[in-house]
């Protein structure tokens, strides 16, 4: 068989076309890596410390291109990614407490696991349901090109502005004009972080939503700001995981060539696709996963290894059928500003 | 090349992560050029 840098040319041309679609979906939403490429390393058989490592690596990679897109396009709050690194990293240390107390106890992996699919099914529904109710009443979208504008309070959901009415000094100007009390971002960091420390994941499936619903930051730029956090959080995890040998540069850096293109691809999306379809997207991508986890968990308890398998091709299947129809809306939504552009547009 | 080989862990893993940024920096610049010659191709195809 063919090989390059030690490779079989089909397993690169693999982790190439696999790192493009998790590119796609990390630039689009803002996460989407871990929980998608650690589970398929360890389907193809990789040990556990590799497959978290480089997955770990792979995510810091993709993180850094995605980041990098989005500063051109105006969309990292760079004082708010400063302020939720503090909370997260705090929040992930007792997040990590709490799982080794439960070790101890001998239940950290049932309620680990039902947390997961509970929290994934729970924001999946959520989101998709007021993706849905704000798609019916809108009047037409609008994209993501006021990044550093003032947003219509309208876009600002109901339990956004509860919070944010609760004025506790000192207050602070975050993107979109919105101003939010120092302590409800450090506790939506920490309560964040913690979360993502207990489930031992990179969280932005928890974050993205947190600062949209949570703070109120428009959906581009929590996802850019995410995706910032990530590149410390990504970093400092490769590093330790790099430390004991878990980070392989042959399965990293083909996954990174294929993302690098994919995320580009997202980020870029993220200006041209409606916001109610992002939100659509995002939340049955959270439910498909929430499924997929569950399979996998009755597949470890109950002993049944087809479980798993349908559980890892769940994940797969939403991945691609999400990051594909990330593409299919752009290419329509450009198509369709083309065909309205008038002649004098240059 | 460097040969990190010899070198502590922390040395080891510090060059991974330089090398996966450096290849991700690598990899944002390449695309972007090549970005930057596709797309006024596309746009002629898209206004054709």
């Amino acid at each position: 068989m063919m090989e390059l840098f030690g490779i079989a040319l089909t397993t690169l041309a693999l982790f190439v076309s696999f790192g493009f679609m998790v590119g796609v979906l990390f630039g689009f939403f803002g996460m989407g890596g871990s929980f998608l490429v650690t589970p398929a390393l360890l389907v193809m058989g990789y040990p556990a410390r590799v497959a978290v490592g480089s997955g770990m690596a792979f995510v810091f990679g993709t993180a850094v291109i995605a980041t990098l897109k989005h500063h051109d396009l105006g969309q990292v709050d760079y004082k708010l990614g400063g302020l939720m690194i503090v909370g997260t990293t705090a929040g992930i240390e007792v997040g990590s407490i709490l799982v080794y107390r439960l070790e101890e106890l001998g239940l950290a992996s049932g309620v680990i696991g039902v947390t997961y699919v509970g929290l994934l099914g729970v924001i999946g529904l959520f989101v998709t349901r007021n993706a849905l109710k704000s798609d019916g009443d809108s009047s037409g979208g609008g994209h993501h090109d006021a990044a550093d504008g003032e947003i219509d309070p309208d876009d600002i959901p109901d339990i956004a502005k509860k919070i944010q009415s609760h004025r506790v000094p000192p207050m602070m100007t975050i993107a979109g004009g919105i101003q939010v009390s120092l302590w409800m971002i450090l506790g939506v960091a920490f309560a964040t972080g913690l979360l993502s420390g207990f489930l031992g994941v990179g969280g932005g499936f928890i974050r993205m939503p947190a600062m949209f619903y949570l703070i109120g930051v428009p959906v581009p730029v929590a996802v850019g700001t995410d995706l910032f956090e990530i590149v410390f959080s990504g970093g400092f995890g490769s590093f330790t995981y790099g430390l004991n040998g878990g980070v392989d540069l042959s399965i990293v850096a083909p996954l990174l060539a294929g993302s690098a293109l994919g995320a580009r691809i997202g980020s870029a999306s993220t200006n041209i696709v409606d916001e109610g379809d992002i939100k659509v997207y995002f939340g049955l991508m959270l439910l498909g996963g929430s499924i997929a986890v569950a399979f996998q968990q009755a597949g470890d308890y109950l002993a049944i290894e087809a479980f798993n398998t349908v559980g890892f091709a769940l994940i797969l299947l939403s991945a691609f059928m999400v990051s594909g129809a990330v593409i299919y809306s752009t290419i329509t939504t450009m198509r369709a500003q083309a065909r309205t552009a008038t002649p004098s547009a240059d | 090349m460097i040969d990190f080989a010899g070198s502590s862990p922390a040395v080891q893993a510090g060059a991974l992560v330089g090398a996966v940024l450096l290849e991700a920096i690598v990899l944002y610049v390449g695309y972007g050029a090549l970005e930057r010659v596709a797309m006024p191709v596309i746009e002629k195809v898209k206004h054709a």
